[in-house]
């Protein structure tokens, strides 16, 4: 196991690194000069000169690489244009609301997916059966922010059960709750869909397997056989496709953040980038990044922990 | 009393061009303590029948009439879901073809060895206590250690075993065991059977042993039954039946016995054709088409005829009174 965690950790590293790469290719390639954005049309020339020495754009392009590239990966991601502050700083102030909202978001879609599937599954060309799997396209079909849209015309200002915007008193973890109910909805709810039907297509195709014809053959009874023989290895796929749909809800996270008015990080790039203050967008993109990354890993390790064969296996 | 007695089973699976008839008319009975090979071509029902037995038809299956009489007293074709896997695991066990695969990749040996003591009445200690004694009877090497360790740990000869142990756990009164050693080499498959043999004395089990190699039945069995397109076409001693074979068809089956080869040949034999469609069964002997001693009389039904006491087939070329208890 600790191989196998040492060599996934290894692959993690290379993707991060590799992921600095393209954006600072992107943002060398990105037309305009950075520092006259930056500081806007009435800018004297002075002015623009300094601020490029100040942010290295007059080194070579190798040396800004490595500088960009060594400053990452210890954390310094450069300062936020106007106010100086370190954008590593302003990025992190703004991650745990992002955070708690994706997990909001995988929690929804694991508590209603996972046994939706499963009971699918199970009743298999039932009418039950044909139900999720209409609700299930439905959901995925539907784009995220117009789930986050409607939820709130709905649930907030007609029905007025919970709240519009906001994330909720600081230090008040109810009222804080209350808050994420609709926007982590919206993140996780297209979710459902994928794993419900996920755990449902590796559902049957366990249930087929000649271990579950040796189980029932012991006379196991059939709540075992279902969730502790089969639902057990049905589940491993599911938990890779978590991980990847990570990256799929931090963009949803964006649009979530713009319509509930909540901070976070899809927030800070979203006003980053109408102000102009790009810093804050490479800094913020890559710490998503890193964070996607780290889910992954982690989603890998779990598959790792709970699947023996995985873990031989490397 | 015998521990299985099946008669006059009819089996048949609904597919989309029509019902399909899978077994015709089965009988025979497993006597206490006996070994009863069941043999026959692919195709010909052989796991039905175990299927049958089970209460695990697929959905599309239906036992539409006959008896499975399990210990002189409880028709299984009548016998609740519950009824059924109340004697699952606990009265009749079962040893799948496949041994990589019948053991569940996600869970150690261990604990699916204890898992499925789940009736004992026992502490998990003393269920920890009877799987070590089990893998150290079919000869696990470090049977304690063995315990903690996935299937993928072992090798196949080994799930096996383990496989065999684990039916043979709850002490059953009928060992059903489908092809258990087609998947293993050669040696591997002398050590299991004497494995098997020994065992089923130590317990005192009947068993119902499947196989597609005559070899194998000859020298584990002590009653045989020939299958052909789902029937019975002979039964009797593994003595009566492969030195005095009298359905055409166990006469091809036994030339076309590979260790039965006297010369070095090329090809080996085979029997030309094929299984009729079982959902167009013929009126008359299932194995016409394909019989060399084919005539008229083939024709018409063909009821169990009596050979010698306990050695029945169905060929009109016998030409004896019909076995009792035949419902033509
Ligand atoms: N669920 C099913 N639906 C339709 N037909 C089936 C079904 N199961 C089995 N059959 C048919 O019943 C017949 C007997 O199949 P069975 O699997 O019992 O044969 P077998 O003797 O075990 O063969 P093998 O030696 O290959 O395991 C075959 O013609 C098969 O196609
Ligand atoms: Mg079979």
């Amino acid at each position: 196991m600790l191989n196998y965690a040492i060599k996934r950790l290894g692959l993690s590293v290379a993707i991060v690194s590799l992921a600095m790469f393209l954006l600072f290719c992107m943002i060398y390639l990105v037309p305009g000069d950075p520092a006259s954005v930056a500081l806007g049309p009435r800018a004297t020339d002075a002015m623009k000169e300094a601020l490029r020495v100040k942010m290295g754009l007059d080194q070579p392009i190798w040396v800004q690489f490595m500088n960009f590239f060594m400053g990452a990966w210890t954390g310094d991601l450069g300062e936020e244009v106007l106010s100086g502050r370190p954008v590593l700083d302003v990025v992190f102030e703004q991650l745990p609301y992002t955070l708690v909202l994706i997990a909001g978001g995988i929690s929804w879609s694991v508590a209603l997916g996972i046994p939706l599937g499963c009971w699918a599954a199970i009743k298999r060309g039932s009418l039950a059966d044909r139900m999720v799997g209409i609700l299930s396209v439905a959901v995925i079909a539907v784009p995220s922010f117009v789930i986050a849209i409607y939820a709130l015309l709905i649930f907030s200002v007609t029905l007025r059960w919970l709240p519009a915007i906001g994330a909720g008193e600081p230090g008040d973890v109810g009222d804080q709750l209350i808050h994420l109910i609709l926007p982590s909805l919206a993140v996780g709810l297209g979710w459902v869909g994928y794993i419900a039907r996920m755990v449902r297509a590796s559902m049957l195709e366990v249930l087929e397997a000649s271990h579950i014809r040796t189980a029932r053959a012991f006379g196991l009874p059939d709540r075992t056989i279902t969730y502790r023989y089969a639902l057990t290895i049905a589940i491993l796929p599911t938990i890779t496709l978590l991980g990847v749909g990570i990256g799929q809800m931090l963009s949803s996270a964006v649009f979530a953040e713009i319509v509930f008015a909540r901070p976070g990080v899809g927030k800070l790039v979203y006003d980053a980038i109408l102000t102009r203050n790009f810093p804050v967008v490479t800094g913020a993109v890559l710490v998503t990044t890193v964070i996607f990354v780290l889910l992954n890993l982690i989603a890998d390790l779990i598959v790792g922990a709970l699947d023996p064969r995985v873990r031989s296996s490397f | 009393m015998s521990t299985l007695s099946i008669s006059g089973l009819n089996v048949y699976f609904s597919t989309e061009d029509g019902p399909l008839h899978a077994l015709k008319d089965v009988g025979f009975d497993v006597p206490e303590r006996r070994i009863v090979g069941i043999v026959g071509e692919s195709g010909c029902g052989k796991s039905t029948l175990i299927n049958a037995i089970l209460g695990l038809l697929a959905d599309n299956g239906d036992i539409r009439s006959g008896e499975i009489v399990f210990e002189g007293m409880r028709d299984l074709t009548k016998l609740s879901a519950r009824g059924m896997q109340d004697l699952r695991g606990l009265r009749i066990s079962t040893v799948f073809q496949d041994p990589m695969g019948a053991l569940n990749p996600v869970l150690s040996v261990g604990r699916q060895m204890t898992n499925i003591q789940y009736r004992s009445g026992q502490s998990h200690s003393e269920k920890v206590a009877r799987a070590i004694e089990m893998l150290k009877l079919v000869r696990i090497p470090d049977a304690e250690n063995a315990l903690a360790r996935y299937p993928h740990q072992f090798s196949g000869g080994m799930k096996q075993r383990i496989a065999i142990a684990m039916a043979l756990m709850m002490e059953p009164a009928l060992l059903i065991a489908d092809e258990p050693t087609t998947a293993l080499d050669a040696t591997l498959e002398v050590t299991t059977i004497e494995l098997l043999k020994d065992l089923q004395e130590k317990i005192g089990c009947s068993v119902l042993f499947i196989s597609h190699h005559l070899g194998v039945i000859a020298e584990l069995c002590d009653d045989v039954v020939v299958m052909y397109a789902g029937e019975v076409v002979e039964r009797g001693t593994v003595r009566d039946v492969f030195q005095r074979p009298s359905h055409p068809y166990t006469r091809r089956l036994l030339e076309c016995d590979p260790a039965r080869q006297t010369q070095r040949t090329r090809v080996l034999p085979t029997i030309p054709g094929e299984i009729p469609d079982l959902r167009a069964r013929p009126a008359g002997c299932v194995f016409a088409a394909r019989c060399l001693d084919r005539h008229d009389g083939c024709d018409q039904h063909q009821p169990e005829r009596s050979v010698s006491g306990g050695h029945a087939v169905r060929c009109n070329l016998v030409g004896s009174r019909q076995t009792q208890g035949e419902q033509a």
